[in-house]
């Protein structure tokens, strides 16, 4: 059984029709992306996943349970933590507060300090911020700022929503590493990526979300061989 | 393994050591009230004591709409709708109480008394003060319904539209309230105590106000509740929910997605705001001796929001010194007494430590020379004509908030207290984490 399932997705924005009946399985242990263009869907899907949206038909099931209508903050504690787009820091407190946030759900004092600890040695350059506020920092640190928080939560599923947006290649290239290493900890995460690129190369298994629609379902190496992939989002040949 | 909730409760600590940290604030609110009471009441006269009572109840209405408007980032526009809830059901228990138990709507002593009292009609009425103080706590707990009832529905709205509601909700209160019977005379105590305690509950005194209530609030019950309000909120600031309150000011999707249940925590915010704003309102009520729904309207909700702004949304210091400034600004506007000494002395302070520093500083001379001549000029030319000053005090405190909003936007003190802002906090702050060890303190 997968460890995210989910099966026919319809979400209505008043009466704009973003998806139409999208299907995704995420396998425990995996990274698998969902690609495509600016308004294919693939933000809208994983804020429907992560409960910040309802969706007006389909099904979602995190390791068996239904989850599609729950609210938010109840997802949170099953175990699946969203990083959301645009990084969405609290900008007035402190980057410290910030990871403190992260473990809102949670109360096992011992667990999250040593959580606390392995997220910061993911991300060094967040441990050398930790007394300024979150608002002060750079636009990379902001985003290894908000996947060292979502991972505070100690969730088994990581949403990370483009998390190289607006970043220069080089941090890029920081932050793909971090999520190979997340995911070699045991994390399984479900990425959404315009940089088809750097998507396609760490993942396991890949999605193509076109207006609403999965139009290719792959596995990763296999998607960014393919003519079309390869055409249409990577811009080779 | 253990669960999580076994877990939480492994965390949880033991009862002896939660009551000292429980019970201090109650016991420094005591100390402060009776030297507030015993020594600087007295000390000052009876006229600025009032002002300061005033003010006293001004810090609280403040601080807990800070919780409100500054930790949470909702904009309530109904602040003094939950002081009249609170000071009309106060009110009502206390006068109709004093006629039920005492006999008479006249202030008793006795038991934790500070208003005297020599006469008692029966022996219950020594324990006025206890009924005045509890009311003042049933004020609390109605106007904490109020705000739960409130919030349920519309703190599902956000920014303009949660103001808007909120601003309904105080004119309804204000409608209502001035829509109730004639009160129940203190002279008729028989008629009191022949009608039953609902109709009691709606003879308030409609649009001229429920008048002649017992006076027992004294400084000392003030400033008690004064200790307690900002501790609470400090505390509660410092705490899990008030991370999640900071947290939705911050950015509502993130909040949701770290596990926060927004419309919960913002009703919460918007029941413990309300709950001060009740007691305030008892105390408000029984210091006049009267409390007109009329004089509660938007206008009072506004002076609220005023003081919030000015000390900064999400300073409690900030919100509780804005508070004493805006009281007492008024009443100095009365008679006001020459600034340009104050203004020489900065002039002075400025030009001596910055000439010491070998940087010396024209801007600030000059700009605090200009205000204080011009400040002089206004005084004389208001007292050659026989202008009261305080009238236009609504104009200055208009040109106060342009000006702020010019020159300082986030307020005096921002979102930070005044003791985080003082030179060395940063440095003492890292070396208290240093010593807590481990986890906080992060290697360079």
């Amino acid at each position: 059984m997968p460890m995210l399932e989910v099966k026919g997705l319809n979400v209505h924005y008043g009466a704009i029709h973003a998806l139409h009946g999208i299907d995704i399985a995420v396998e425990q242990g995996q990274i698998v992306t969902l690609i495509g263009c600016n308004g294919a869907g693939k933000s809208t899907t994983l804020r429907t996943i992560s409960g910040l949206i309802r969706p007006s038909a389909g099904q979602i099931l995190f390791e068996g349970k239904p989850i599609s209508g729950m609210p938010a903050h109840q997802i949170v504690r099953l175990g699946l933590a969203q990083s959301p787009e645009g990084r969405g820091i609290f900008a007035n407190l402190t980057v410290a507060e910030n990871l403190d946030m992260g473990a809102f759900a949670r109360s096992d004092k011992a667990q999250i300090a040593k959580d606390r600890e392995h997220a910061l040695t993911l991300f060094p350059r967040v441990r050398e911020r930790l007394k300024q506020n979150a608002g002060t920092l750079s636009g990379g640190e902001q985003q290894m700022l908000a996947m060292a928080r979502a991972l505070m939560a100690r969730p088994r599923l990581l949403l990370l929503d483009e998390p190289s947006l607006g970043l220069a290649p080089q941090i890029v290239q920081t932050i793909f590493k971090i999520i190979r290493e997340i995911n070699r900890d045991g994390t399984t995460i479900l990425l959404v990526e315009q940089n088809a690129h750097m998507a396609l190369e760490v993942a396991h298994h890949a999605y193509v979300l076109e207006v609403g629609r999965i139009v290719m379902a792959d596995d990763a190496k296999k998607l960014a061989a393919s003519d079309e992939v390869r055409k249409a989002y990577l811009g080779i040949g | 393994m253990p669960t999580l909730i076994e877990q939480a409760r492994s965390n949880k600590p033991a009862a002896a050591s939660i009551l000292p940290r429980a019970i201090w604030p109650l016991l420094v609110g005591l100390a402060i009230g009776a030297l507030m009471f015993y020594v600087i009441g007295p000390g000052m006269g009876d006229y600025p004591s009032k002002i300061v009572l005033i003010a006293g109840i001004n810090i609280i209405l403040a601080v807990s709409l800070t919780v409100v408007n500054g930790f949470t980032g909702q904009f309530s526009m109904g602040h003094a709708g939950f002081m009249a809830v609170g000071g009309y059901v106060a009110a009502t228990i206390t006068y109709y109480g004093s006629m039920k138990l005492f006999g008479s709507a006249d202030p008793a002593g006795g038991v934790l008394s500070f208003t005297g009292g020599a006469d008692k009609p029966t022996a219950l009425a020594r324990w006025g003060d206890a009924l005045f103080i509890g009311s003042c706590l049933m004020g609390g707990v109605g106007a904490a319904i109020a705000g739960y009832i409130v919030g349920l529905p519309s703190l599902r709205l956000r920014g303009d539209y949660l103001a808007i509601v909120t601003l309904g909700f105080g004119e309804i209160v204000r409608v209502l309230l001035q829509g109730t019977h004639e009160q129940i005379q203190p002279w008729r105590v028989e008629d009191a105590l022949a009608k039953p305690v609902y109709e009691l509950a709606i003879s308030l005194g409609g649009p001229k106000g429920f008048q002649l209530l017992p006076t027992y609030t004294t400084l000392f019950w003030v400033y008690l509740f004064v200790v307690v309000t900002l501790i609470i909120c400090y505390r509660v600031k410092n705490s899990s929910t008030g991370r999640a309150f900071l947290s939705i000011r911050e950015d509502e999707i993130a909040a949701q997605a770290m596990g926060v249940d927004i419309t919960k925590y913002k009703v919460r915010a918007f029941v413990l705001a309300a709950f001060f704003a009740g007691v305030a309102g008892g105390l408000y009520a029984m210091d006049i001796g009267a409390i007109n729904a009329g004089d509660l309207g938007f206008l009072k909700s506004f002076d609220i929001i005023i003081m919030v702004v000015l000390g900064g949304m999400g300073s409690i210091s900030g919100a509780a010194l804005a508070a004493i400034i805006l009281t007492i600004l008024p009443e100095l506007l009365r008679n006001p007494p020459p600034v340009w000494p104050v203004g020489l002395v900065l002039i002075a302070l400025i030009a001596g430590v910055s000439s010491y520093r070998k940087r010396f500083r024209w801007k600030p001379i000059i700009v605090i020379a200009i205000a204080s001549t011009l400040l002089e000029v206004g005084r004389q030319i208001a007292l050659s004509k026989g202008i009261n000053v305080a009238d236009f005090r609504l104009i200055l405190y208009a040109l106060l908030l342009i000006t702020m909003m010019l020159v300082r936007p986030q307020g005096i003190f921002g979102i930070h207290e005044i003791w985080e802002i003082l030179p060395g906090y940063a440095r003492r702050e890292a070396a208290r984490n240093g010593a807590r060890g481990g986890s906080q303190g992060g290697k360079p």
